[in-house]
């Protein structure tokens, strides 16, 4: 694999269902990466969790809006950005699942995994709108 | 998304397999969950053995089971956790709530 960055972009409706669609992609780009089965695995979660929040969260469920994923597909990681048109929302008002309150609450908990599991995730509200989530997940051994 | 409910004495087991994911996967546990609870079972064994996949809605449904199990005098114990449920369960303090076991026999004799 060459130093230059491969991009794949998909455009996908507010539908659950394509979240099937999107993991296929995730799990297709971190086996043609070689990632290890554990990492292939959180990072094919933490997108998961990524694009269920902008379906359900971001745009309601409303299939006339789109969310855009895109990977970035480098010799030693991979990032991924996950936009949606919805509203926005602040993530440091996201109650942590961690405290004694939170802990039997269902919802909650998909941030925390992304930050858990990837190396990087940012949460950005851009200018024109929706919520921007970009994680990136280096490979633990980059001779491979 | 599948589950097989065998009874052993009066503690009902509910053989989970496939995927815990958002939409069918949790249905399929809350309506199971709910029939037995409605059906007066007290003792509730969910084994996870056979769960290849579990998102943080599948954790959370989990979680709503404990709830609705305990809610009503039950009693809820979690067996045969794969090693990413279990990391899942940990690291977001969840072991603390769940009782789980690594045996059949034991989870029956916990109660």
């Amino acid at each position: 694999m060459n130093n230059t960055a491969n991009e794949v972009e998909v455009s996908i409706c507010s539908a659950l269902d394509n979240l099937e669609l999107i993991q296929v992609l995730t799990d297709s780009l971190t086996c043609f990466m070689h990632f290890d089965e554990d990492s292939a695995h959180w990072i094919g979660m933490s997108v998961r969790e990524s694009v269920t929040n902008a379906i359900q969260h971001g745009n309601k469920l409303d299939v006339h809006k789109k969310v855009d994923v895109r990977f970035e597909v480098l010799p030693d990681r991979i990032s991924i950005t996950v936009k949606d048109q919805g509203a926005g929302f602040r993530v440091d008002e996201i109650p942590s699942p961690l405290d004694s309150a939170n802990l039997l609450k269902p919802s909650g908990r998909g941030i925390f995994y992304i930050r858990t599991f990837m190396d990087e995730a940012e949460f950005r509200c851009p200018s024109e709108g929706g919520t921007e989530v970009y994680m990136m997940k280096k490979k633990s051994n980059q001779g491979e | 998304m599948k589950i097989e409910t065998r009874t052993v004495g009066d503690v009902k087991i509910l053989d989970c397999s496939g995927r815990i994911t958002l939409g069918e996967g949790t249905m399929v546990v809350r309506n199971t969950v709910r029939e037995l609870v409605n059906a007066d079972n007290k003792k509730i064994i969910l084994n996870l053995a056979e769960v290849n996949y579990i998102d943080s809605s599948g954790i959370g449904e989990l979680v709503s089971t404990y709830t609705t199990v305990t809610n009503n005098g039950g009693q809820l114990k979690l067996l045969g956790l794969t090693r990413k449920i279990q990391e899942l369960l940990a690291i977001t303090k969840l072991l603390t709530v769940f009782q789980t076991y690594e045996e059949e026999r034991k989870a029956l004799e916990s109660f």
